[in-house]
């Protein structure tokens, strides 16, 4: 298949940037988008040009790393799937896509694709864990957790940590990241006691870093390449609601 | 020169709790005087930072990747195994130490593996106590499940995601101590350099990949847990940034590269299926519980739709060859087997080069929806790159490059042979031996980050003086000579190549000729090609860009080169060892059968390797194996 790419290239923090436009040709519709890309960016090197930056990593959709708005939709259009996962077998022949870096404020541009998302580690660092040292520890089985809680905990821990729900939400809200950590920690026996102060000092480092509140658009939801549900937003705001009680 | 792990001596059984109280401790307001630096936040360096730092010393953290969260460890599906004997079926730390050595095809040191099995009772504590929700039963009580290589379900899952949930719940763990300013952490920075002051190791150069500044870091000693070294074959289960780079400078700064041949291809890949290509992507081993691995008999049959493949025209291999162990044969076993169906002309697919991975008979029994249950989320991503249907047709594997057991050489403190320089996870080389058996690299790199290093590193520190050299010292300033040098001569090239063509073309002789089967002839056939890559690399790849700048050609540049000079290594190391053991196969050395052939007599030693040179041959250390409580055997799983 041949496709024309409108990609944002930014040299820089401070360089304004602009969209421009590259052809692929002869993509096969086996590869994945980040291949795609970097047969693209083999065509830049060889006639002199500055590839393509773009982040990735494991290339099977689980570190997060890759972080492209394709179309207008972050990860692009399929259903939960990072755009590493992404084939190209889901475009059609002859057309034309967008591919831009996540846009919120707290994900400053560093060049082309890249953003830095530190902000992200930012909000685990104000609460993200259980302060249990290494060693010292009680017996695994000792804590009893019913299946419907640990597979709970599960579906919000399965966040990637990618940014897809901020780069999609109109507020650029880290409601959901935020609220998968909190509600993963807040079901379990050894997140109980530190809940409170969690889900205070994890939203107001939110809040600090520069992202928005949530009004229940849903875009995030949508976006999730790994389908964490909206539900654990209002998880949160109940946890929240009981700090003050 | 013969090398001494120093392992403790006397009964095994009690060897760790005696090494623990004779090392030396570190008084605890003296502990805010080192800095350790580690290099690498995965599994192993993410529970060792976060653990030194509990203590109380200073740390300062290094990662490539934009967050420590991101690190290779995540890729890891299935489980990490533990000797608790939950299910009671017979499982205890004896066992799990017994099917380690053993899975380790006996070339792998006791007492190491040894504390590995005492303490993974203690890991799945700790990832409980940090709120990683491992997958329990009604009534409360955690699962397992089973793995390749055990006749006993020890093995502990958080969905397909394992690896995910265990590298998070160090992360947090890290992220407290980052709260705290107990950890300083540098993410998007890579290692290009050890500085090495006296035959001491004591700092590291690294490069901002953000503004590509060249800068130093001092410390009383250094951690390297920078994870395994198979991208050297190019497509392989590894992130795209995983590299030798911090172990292969290490080396050339005098430290020994141990075992590097011993390989691990693991059976349940996709295939692979364009030129384009630029990594396989593992299936679980997992799914070998409920699927069934077989290919046609008649070679005539493999175009067929395989539903029209009768029951009688199936070979399901592994059953038929191992028949107690059966599709849960261990990896090494399992990915020469398929590959023997796949040169014996019965391969599937594209190209023929793959097999069945069969649920038919499982969702006969169990129900799609419990299948879907234990793996959807690997059926999913099967569908998204195959665009098949797992649950309709068996889906198609092949191996692919996945772990290094090899790695730099340490002692039983995990220290290696340049002092303060100490190594943790897969880029050590101690516990697996030829062979690693599933579960147990998530196992090994908890283990040594949580319940080792923190041990182990106080006697070095504790017969030192913190602070005495630091970042003013000449061999800092001769360090980012050195790595800028390098940097400068990468862009001066200007060539016709781009990194990733050279790459690709080194991954392809070192698969085909030191992969699954080698021979003397395919090991100097490789050494003869491997040095002309290079040369081609250093005098035709093309690098755009600037130092000073995010450039991330350059970055991969980096890696590149030392793999093209790592891969002779490697396969010197192969060539050498005339016997079959683990994932090393030399064609030569087979039984009868098909077997692999161990030459205990002559090769009852690691390799250690010492750097002489590029193109040049490394000069050989051993470290001989001694085995007094297991008896070594031949390993047969029929």
């Amino acid at each position: 298949m041949n496709l024309t790419l409108h990609v944002w290239r930014q040299k820089g923090p401070q360089d304004k940037g602009k969209l421009e436009t590259y052809p692929a040709k002869d993509v096969s519709s086996d590869m994945s988008f980040l291949e795609m890309l970097d047969e693209v960016n083999d065509k830049l090197i060889k006639e002199g040009k500055d590839p393509i930056a773009f982040d990735h990593d494991c290339r099977e959709g689980i570190c997060g790393m890759c972080s492209s708005v394709v179309n207008g939709r972050p990860h692009g259009h399929q259903e939960k799937t990072t755009v590493c996962q992404l084939h190209m077998r889901q475009f059609e022949d002859g057309a034309d896509i967008v591919v831009e870096p996540w846009l919120a404020k707290a994900f400053p541009i560093q060049k082309d694709l890249i953003v830095d998302r530190s902000a992200l580690d930012v909000i685990m660092q104000a609460g993200g864990y259980t302060s249990c040292h290494t060693g010292g520890v009680v017996d695994a089985n000792s804590l009893l957790i019913p299946k419907p809680v640990a597979d709970f905990s599960m579906d919000a821990a399965e966040c990637i940590g990618c940014g897809a729900c901020i780069a999609a939400c109109p507020n650029s809200s880290a409601m959901l990241f935020t609220s998968a950590k909190v509600a993963q920690l807040a079901v379990l026996p050894q997140g109980k006691a530190e809940a409170k102060d969690r889900v205070l000092e994890m939203t107001k480092a939110m809040l600090d870093e520069g992202f928005g509140n949530c009004t229940n658009h849903y875009e995030c939801q949508e976006a999730c390449p790994k389908g964490i549900s909206v539900k654990f937003i209002a998880t949160l705001n109940r946890e929240y609601l009981k700090s003050f009680t | 020169m013969i090398l001494d792990g120093k392992a403790p001596t006397g009964p095994i059984e009690t060897s760790w709790d005696r090494s623990r109280f004779d090392m030396k401790l570190v008084n605890p307001s003296n502990k805010r005087k080192f800095k350790i630096l580690m290099v690498g936040t995965g599994l192993a360096g993410g529970a060792g930072a976060a653990s030194l730092a509990e203590l109380g010393y200073n740390v300062e953290a290094f990662c490539y990747q934009d967050s420590p969260r991101r690190a290779h460890s995540i890729g890891a599906q299935g489980g990490i195994n533990a000797a608790k004997n939950y299910p009671s079926d017979g499982d205890s730390i004896y066992r799990l130490f017994y099917d380690t050595v053993k899975g380790g095809d006996f070339r792998s040191r006791e007492a190491d593996v040894w504390r590995l099995a005492q303490v993974s009772n203690n890991i799945i504590d700790q990832c409980v106590a940090q709120g990683v929700p491992f997958a329990r039963d009604y009534a409360g009580y955690l699962d397992n499940r089973s793995f390749g290589g055990a006749q006993v379900s020890r093995t502990f899952y958080a969905r397909g995601q394992t690896g995910q949930q265990l590298l998070l719940g160090a992360y947090s763990a890290l992220s407290r101590q980052i709260k705290a300013k107990q950890v300083t952490m540098h993410p998007r920075t890579e290692m290009l350099d050890l500085v090495v002051v006296d035959g001491v190791a004591k700092g590291i150069t690294v490069r901002n990949l953000m503004t590509g500044e060249i800068e130093s870091h001092w410390g009383d000693a250094v951690v390297l847990a920078t994870g395994g070294y198979v991208n050297v074959f190019y497509l392989s289960t590894m992130a795209m940034g995983s590299s030798v780079t911090a172990a292969w400078k290490s080396v050339k700064k005098g430290a020994y590269m141990a075992n590097p041949c011993y390989t691990q291809i693991h059976p349940t890949c996709i295939p692979v299926h364009g030129e384009h290509q630029s990594k396989l992507t593992l299936m679980s081993e997992s799914l070998r519980n409920d699927g069934r691995i077989w290919v046609p008999k008649k070679a005539e049959d493999c175009d067929k739709h395989p539903s029209e493949v009768a029951e009688e025209d199936r070979d399901y291999y592994l059953e038929r060859k191992y028949p107690s162990f059966g599709n849960l044969a261990p990896r090494d076993i399992s990915s020469r087997s398929a590959k023997e169906a796949c040169d014996d002309g019965r391969g599937v697919g594209p190209g023929k080069r793959g097999v069945y991975l069969d649920f038919d008979d499982s969702i006969k029994r169990l129900g799609e929806d419990t299948i879907r249950e234990r793996y959807g989320n690997l059926f999913e991503m099967y569908e998204k790159i195959t665009d098949e249907n797992g649950y309709e047709r068996p889906m198609r594997i092949y191996p692919a490059p996945h772990y290094g057991m090899g790695g730099l050489w340490v002692d039983y403190q995990c220290q290696s042979n340049i002092p303060g320089l100490f190594v943790l996870g897969e880029a050590n080389f101690s516990v697996h031996g030829a062979n690693r058996l599933g579960a147990s690299a998530l196992m090994q790199g908890l283990a040594d980050g949580y319940f080792v290093i923190p041990y182990t590193i106080a006697p070095y520190l504790a017969s030192i003086t913190p602070g005495t050299v630091k970042d003013d010292h000449p061999e800092f300033k001769k360090s980012i000579e050195d790595v800028e040098a390098q940097t400068n001569k990468l862009l001066s090239i200007n060539g016709k190549k781009t990194v990733s063509e050279l790459h690709r073309e080194l991954g392809q002789v070192m698969f085909e000729n030191v992969g699954m089967g080698r021979s003397e002839e395919s090991l100097k056939l490789a050494l003869k090609r491997i040095p002309e890559i290079r040369d081609e690399f250093w005098n035709n790849v093309n690098i755009t860009g600037e130092s000073r700048d995010l450039n991330q050609q350059l970055e991969n540049a980096g890696r590149v080169a030392d793999y093209l000079e790592f891969a002779e290594m490697l396969t010197t190391d192969a060539l050498h060892r005339e016997e079959s053991c683990g994932g090393h196969f030399r064609v030569e050395h087979q039984t009868e059968d098909g077997e692999a052939m161990r030459d205990d007599e002559n090769f009852c030693y690691s390799a250690a390797w010492e750097f002489k040179g590029a193109g040049v041959k490394p000069e050989l250390h051993k470290e001989p194996l001694k085995f007094e409580n297991i008896q070594l055997a031949v390993r047969s799983y029929k």
